[in-house]
């Protein structure tokens, strides 16, 4: 049943991104000698700040959030669909269940999955929008997905102001809060810490089981690889690739309405005010490809990311520029996909390489078989 | 002026030098080498008699080293002066502005220098196949090449445009160029080349000259062994019909027609050719066939059903099975190992599918059956799609669609690239189907396999059948005439 494991395949693969990190890492150690901040002191203090439980705590939080994101990504990725819009899409699908989760009470089960199944219908509608405009009329998933991030903003902006009631102790506006029913449980996962994990993981880990089972052992799943790796190849074997190009823009919706849960649903406010976060999509863009769109990759790029935003608040506080974390985290996408495209290269180049010679030291079975 | 390791090959200035071997036999590697795609993990390289060493194709081209590839790399919607200067843009001067001028003059000395007849001002997506190829040797010999290595190039041409081109290379070896010649096509290279090299698992077994040898012999050499005889031929076609095609018309999205009026009848055991030069509706009704592209009219029925209007997967499901002419495109998932490329085209059959799920264990069983059966020289099944050679994919794709007992075959260009001996094993695949009942669609530019393994020929010419043959009493050249719509042809 397992592939056969390849060890050499398999270094391949972490090397990648190993390399990447590494020389992230030297690109923020230059960036830090022109600046005139110690290194070594800085890299310390992050280290320390960051391994406190809290701090912990905290990155695996955000990391929730955008492990969420990133999945919504890969999925249209893994269809070479490049789904930018996953932004819009959950911003809208937060809003969307903020207002209908707060216009009613229901037992707790009940009243989260309702909540819940708002936001994944209301990103995935979102996201239809530029699926149906792509099946229909052709227009680039890029193009549409960006305007729709942009409507997006517009839209909640507009209906923001319809439904507004203000956030207590501040001039912040938002929706009405949740009620009590509609809190997710959160679990005191790190000892010693006095922030608890969003009980929202459990939904992030069971998405992610999901996404490869059903991509690596369905049909469907088949189907969509392949669409992925060679859309004149898939049509040819028989999928219907307008029909697949609906449904993972669908599906990539769907999963990209919970990228807000874990902070609407576990936070303290449950309501979505002008200061709900932004731009968990693009960061999702970047997990995903730093994470391969591979489950457990992902899950790891996600946790990278989170920990690096939590510990670089330290920073500030020491007096050097936070925005470092940001040069280390784009020098780290620009060079894990550098790396990732000379690995595959390097590694097409040496698969027939190894082809050819394997098979000139072992010949094949004799011609009489062949023609019998 | 050329030594390799394993590999030891001497090319004297002003030859044809032709290369046969069979598929993965290393003649592709070789040819990476000697245009510095790739590079050698022993030996050397010797241009009269210095020692070379490439790192690229840049390398190669510095030292008057040209390469033709298998595919036309031009780009339609530029002329050909622009595809020439391409890459190598002559310029005035500062400022960069494109000097067209100089390039169309050299153009015009080179092409009549070697007798091309390349005009430099047409758009090549006017051209027919046969000129679009002298504009590639042309775009070699613009760029300085005093050595020309052509990958198969004769794969795409009819009979009169293969003659054209070995006018062609015998005028540019009268004017002191050197040509190396890849090819599976015995006869042609014994036609053109002064020297044939036979490679054989990444060594070379023997350098002759054409007339000290037969074709038959020199496919001998290429494989190691006595080839198999064809088979005698005897007549399977039943009176059942399994393929009933009516009044069929493609048009383009701008209106064009691309097939007209097409109607056949394929009866079960019955193999039915399709001759034509390439681009004359040949994609266009496979694609019908299979339900990639939709109907303008006309009806299609697969025994007593109307699957006018099923789509691709339905079809399949069916009992279609298909070999696409384009396997890089169409066949191959090249970024997936072999099993998954079983898989490819029967995702909803056994023994791939188990309800919703894809069935792993049971696709790579099958896979490896496939791999011993079909021969396809591989050392695993999870080694990617893209590392086979370009014959041993095709026994790939010929293994799986031959699976799972198919009603009709849908196969174009089932040999292309293919070298002599799997050529005649995945012929006698689709006998042993035939007899067992298969109906064929074969679409092929060989002729010889058109007509070794045809019951009926039809020829079609811009879109229509225009003529009916009978393969048995057709020559290679009669049927060459028909395809252009030059000659007349017996009716059948």
């Amino acid at each position: 049943m397992t592939r056969r494991l390849d060890p050499r395949r398999a270094a391949i693969a972490v090397a990648a991104p190993a390399l990447a990190i590494a020389f992230s890492l030297l690109v923020t150690a230059l960036v830090l000698v022109s600046t005139g901040d110690p290194i070594v002191s800085t890299l310390e203090q992050v280290w320390a700040y960051g391994k406190q439980p809290r701090v912990i705590a905290l990155s695996i939080n955000q990391g929730v959030t955008y492990y969420l994101s990133a999945l919504a990504v890969a999925i249209g990725f893994r269809m070479n669909l490049f789904n930018i819009g996953v932004d819009g899409q959950y911003r809208l699908a937060a809003f969307a269940a903020a207002v209908v989760g707060s216009s009613f009470e229901l037992p707790k089960p009940l009243h989260l999955f309702v909540i819940i199944l708002v936001a994944m219908l209301v990103g995935a509608m979102w996201a239809g929008i530029a699926a149906v405009l792509k099946v229909t009329r052709g227009v680039s998933e890029v193009i549409s997905t960006i305007m729709l991030n942009a409507i997006a903003t517009a839209l909640i902006a507009f209906m923001l102001r319809e439904v507004k009631v203000d956030v207590a102790g501040s001039n912040n506006i938002g929706t009405k809060p949740i009620g009590p029913s509609g809190a997710f449980p959160s679990i005191p996962l790190i000892p010693e810490s006095p922030l608890n994990v969003y009980g929202f993981i459990v939904v992030a880990v069971l998405a992610g089981v999901a996404y490869t089972v059903v991509l690596g052992r369905t049909r469907f799943g088949f189907d969509l690889r392949a669409t992925g790796r060679s859309e004149s190849a898939a049509v040819a074997s028989g999928v219907d690739v307008k029909r697949m190009v609906l449904i993972s823009m669908l599906l990539s919706g769907a999963v990209a309405g919970l990228v807000g849960m874990p902070q609407l649903l576990g936070g303290d406010s449950r309501s979505y005010s002008l200061d709900f976060p932004a731009g968990l999509g693009f960061t999702g863009i970047a997990i995903a490809l730093l994470g391969r769109n591979n489950a457990i990759g992902m899950a790891v790029s996600a946790l990278l990311f989170s920990f690096l935003d939590a510990s670089s608040i330290i920073l500030d506080i020491n007096d050097i520029s936070k925005e470092i974390v940001l040069i280390m985290q784009g020098t780290i996408v620009l060079s894990v996909v550098i790396a990732y495209e000379l690995v595959r290269r390097y590694s097409v180049v040496a698969d027939q390489r190894r082809v050819s010679r394997e098979l000139a030291e072992d010949p094949p079975a004799p011609r009489e078989e062949v023609n019998a | 002026m050329v030594a390799n390791d394993d590999v030891n090959i001497v090319v004297g200035r002003g030859t044809v030098h032709a290369i046969v071997g069979e598929n993965g036999a290393g003649k592709s590697t070789l040819m990476k080498i000697l245009y510095g795609m790739q590079r050698p993990d022993e030996g050397t390289i010797s241009i009269d008699a210095k020692p070379v060493s490439f790192t690229s194709p840049g390398d190669a081209i510095q030292a008057g080293v040209g390469m033709m590839h298998q595919h036309f790399m031009l780009a339609d919607n530029f002329t050909v002066l622009e595809n020439v200067v391409l890459g190598s843009e002559p310029t005035h001067g500062v400022g960069g502005v494109l000097d067209f001028g100089a390039a169309r003059r050299r153009i015009k000395e080179i092409s009549d220098t070697y007798g091309l007849n390349v005009e430099p001002d047409v758009l090549v997506e006017e051209l027919g196949v046969g000129d679009r190829q002298r504009v590639e040797i042309l775009k070699v010999l613009y760029r300085g090449a005093k050595i020309l290595i052509l990958d198969e190039p004769t794969a795409v041409l009819v009979p009169q445009e293969v003659d054209e081109l070995f006018d062609n290379l015998r005028e540019l070896k009268g004017e002191g160029l050197t040509v190396l010649f890849i090819s599976h096509k015995l006869d042609e290279v014994l036609e053109v080349a002064d020297e044939i090299t036979v490679i054989r698992r990444g060594t070379t077994v023997a350098t002759v000259e054409p007339d000290q040898v037969t074709a038959r012999q020199l496919a001998e050499l290429m494989v190691g062994s006595e080839l198999p005889t064809p088979e005698t031929r005897e007549s399977t076609v039943t009176d059942e019909e399994v393929l009933t095609v009516d009044a069929v018309s493609v048009r383009s999205a701008d209106g064009r027609v691309l097939l007209a009026d097409i109607a056949f009848t394929i009866h079960r055991g019955e193999v039915l050719g399709i001759a034509g030069v390439e681009g004359n509706g040949q994609a266009e009704l496979v694609e019908a066939m299979v339900g990639m592209r939709p109907l303008a009219g006309g009806t299609i029925f697969l025994g007593a059903q109307d699957v006018t209007h099923w789509p691709t997967r339905r079809r399949r499901e069916a009992g279609i099975a298909y070999i696409p002419g384009d396997r890089q495109r169409h066949a191959l998932l090249l970024d997936a190992p072999l099993w998954e490329n079983r898989i490819l085209g029967h995702q909803t059959e056994d023994p791939n599918a188990n309800g919703p799920w894809i069935d792993r264990a049971g696709a790579r069983k099958d896979t490896a059956r496939i791999v011993s059966q079909y021969d396809v020289r591989t050392p695993g099944i999870d080694v990617l799609a893209s590392s086979l050679s370009g014959g041993n994919q095709q026994k790939l794709i010929v293994g799986r669609e031959m699976s799972g007992d198919p009603k009709v075959l849908i196969a174009a260009h089932p040999t292309r690239g293919v070298d002599v001996g799997a050529q005649a094993a995945i012929w006698d695949h689709i006998r042993d189907a035939r007899r067992a009942g298969l109906a064929v669609l074969l679409i092929s530019a060989d002729l010889d396999e058109l007509i070794g393994l045809s019951d009926s020929l039809k020829v079609i010419l811009r879109g229509r059948f225009v003529a009916d043959v009978d393969p048995a009493h057709v020559t290679p050249e009669d049927l060459g005439a028909a395809m252009t719509g030059a000659g007349e042809v017996r009716e059948a």
